[in-house]
């Protein structure tokens, strides 16, 4: 059992060097999401009111709707940049240092997800930090009711980065996660608009919002802020992780890039 | 017990066939040379060895352990080198090997007391904090052979470990492989296009098209062995 604490420590421990060493990295991570709150959310909130829903008691501002869904921008990011860092150690070569340890494939990928995610919860909580002095103020305890939701939503998003990276030839061909997958998942969701107003404008964008991923985890994530727990968006998340999770696994083989070229 | 025993193993990409048939085996202890031209399918086999790629058909058996059937046995007994660099270069020579005693499961105080004996073994404790991005490549391949050493395996691969050095450091890097061999009777396969880095008492294997085409002690070539290696890397089939 040893065995394997000591390999998960040393992969959650290089993770956590890597990203010390990439502060630039960390800084993009939040001006993104800030850029979303301070700016854009200051523009749009006399255009946007926001009803009173679920989970909010009464009315609330807009910054106050979209911190979770920029939350989970950042934990999307997140997970498409590791994919992106598995793109790029598997051309660097770098990756056959991980597969060459005795410890079982499934394991050594599942640690290289769980360190991915815990490193994008440092930046969710420093992003929420910085949204508590803005003024977004969740109850203090609804910090902590989140953590399991965050980190279960960074596994979810990094086991999809994962499972995306099998399939991505090339570095080069990353460009396309990013306008394929994630401009879809995050603006077809609940993150930056409630799901009522969705309809309000089209039925079928509706739906492609409410069958979306994406927004279950931002719901996962906006209730468990506010210490409430919604089961469904759970339960998509649970499910979907355990879903991508494994077929990461399954289709990741070092060889299926050699071969192809091969093909 | 043989260190190394490789049966019927054959791959292929697709349609080309990298490796065909191929067999042989190495007895613990033992310098051996696999020396082959340019696309032989050197660096399929250490991918097979290393399971980088899956078995297709044939068995590897290492220190008797099948890597088809026990593998953490078999890859326990393995340390590598590849051609290309593997080292994270924005960590610290001492970050990139306790990385790799942390894969290998090693407690954090052996890792330690581990580390610091083979960079004092390869002569780069003076450098353990430094980023490996300041090394040059002769002290990048000792580290990665200190990285390599680490978890104590009893057959070490390396890759065509001295593509891209210097000759002055091409030879230090042989010589002291070499040594390591006698010294801790590690069974040492290298993997080499180039025929000055076979010495007489080395096993030597000669691979062209996927195909063992010649095998024995390098002196049982005599001076033969720059004609079998010319004829290897032409067109046929050479015999000791």
């Amino acid at each position: 059992m040893i065995v394997y604490w000591e390999c998960l420590r040393g992969i959650v421990l290089r993770e956590w060097l890597r990203f010390v060493l990439q502060r630039s990295r960390f800084l993009s991570a939040l001006v993104r999401p800030l850029l979303w709150l301070l700016v854009f959310a200051a523009g749009f909130r006399a255009a946007l009111g926001i009803a009173i829903i679920a989970p909010y008691d009464t009315y609330i501002t807009y910054e106050t709707y979209i911190v979770p869904g920029l939350a989970c921008m950042i934990l999307l990011f997140n997970g498409m940049q590791g994919s992106l860092a598995m793109v790029y150690d598997r051309e660097m070569g770098s990756m056959r240092v991980l597969l060459t340890s005795p410890l079982p494939r499934a394991f050594l990928l599942a640690s290289k997800l769980l360190a991915t995610a815990l490193i994008s919860l440092l930046q969710v909580y420093a992003f929420l930090a910085i949204a508590w002095v803005y003024g977004v103020q969740p109850p203090p305890w609804g910090l902590l009711s989140a953590l399991p939701a965050l980190l279960l939503v960074a596994l979810l998003l990094c086991a999809l980065g994962l499972l995306l990276s099998n399939g991505i030839r090339q570095l080069e061909n990353f460009a396309g996660v990013m306008n394929f997958v994630i401009f879809p998942l995050f603006f077809l969701s609940s993150a930056l608009y409630p799901l009522w107003k969705m309809r309000e404008a089209s039925e079928w964008l509706y739906w492609l919002c409410a069958l979306n991923p994406f927004s279950h985890a931002v719901e996962l994530v906006r209730f468990a802020l506010y210490q409430r727990l919604n089961l469904s968006a759970l339960l998509v998340c649970l499910g979907l992780t355990a879903l991508f999770a494994l077929l990461a696994v399954l289709t990741f083989n070092p060889q299926h890039a050699a071969l192809r070229k091969a093909g | 017990m043989n260190a190394l025993e490789v049966s019927e193993l054959a791959f292929a990409y697709g349609p080309r066939q990298a490796l065909d048939e191929l067999a042989f085996s190495l007895r613990p202890g033992r310098f051996a040379a696999l020396l082959g031209p340019n696309g032989a399918g050197k660096s399929t086999l250490i991918a097979l060895l290393t399971r980088l790629y899956d078995l297709q058909a044939g068995d590897i058996r290492i220190f008797g352990h099948s890597l088809r059937r026990a593998p953490r046995q078999a890859l326990r007994q393995l340390g590598v080198v590849f051609q290309q660099s593997t080292l994270d270069l924005d960590l610290s020579v001492q970050q990139n090997l306790a990385y790799h005693a942390a894969l290998h499961g090693l407690p954090r105080r052996e890792a330690q007391a581990r580390i610091e004996l083979e960079l004092a073994r390869q002569q780069l404790g003076e450098r353990r904090h430094d980023k490996v991005r300041e090394l040059n490549g002769g002290h990048r391949r000792r580290v990665e052979i200190a990285r390599a050493l680490l978890h104590r395996p009893r057959l070490l691969l390396l890759d065509e470990a001295s593509a891209g050095l210097d000759p002055a450091s091409r030879l230090a890097l042989g010589r002291h492989v070499r040594h390591l061999c006698q010294e801790h009777q590690l069974t040492v396969l290298w993997t080499t296009h180039l025929l000055d880095e076979v010495q007489a008492g080395d096993q030597l294997l000669m691979l062209r098209q996927g195909r063992l085409v010649a095998e024995g002690r390098a002196d049982q070539f005599g001076d033969d062995l720059g004609a079998s290696f010319e004829r290897l890397t032409a067109a046929a089939p050479c015999q000791p």
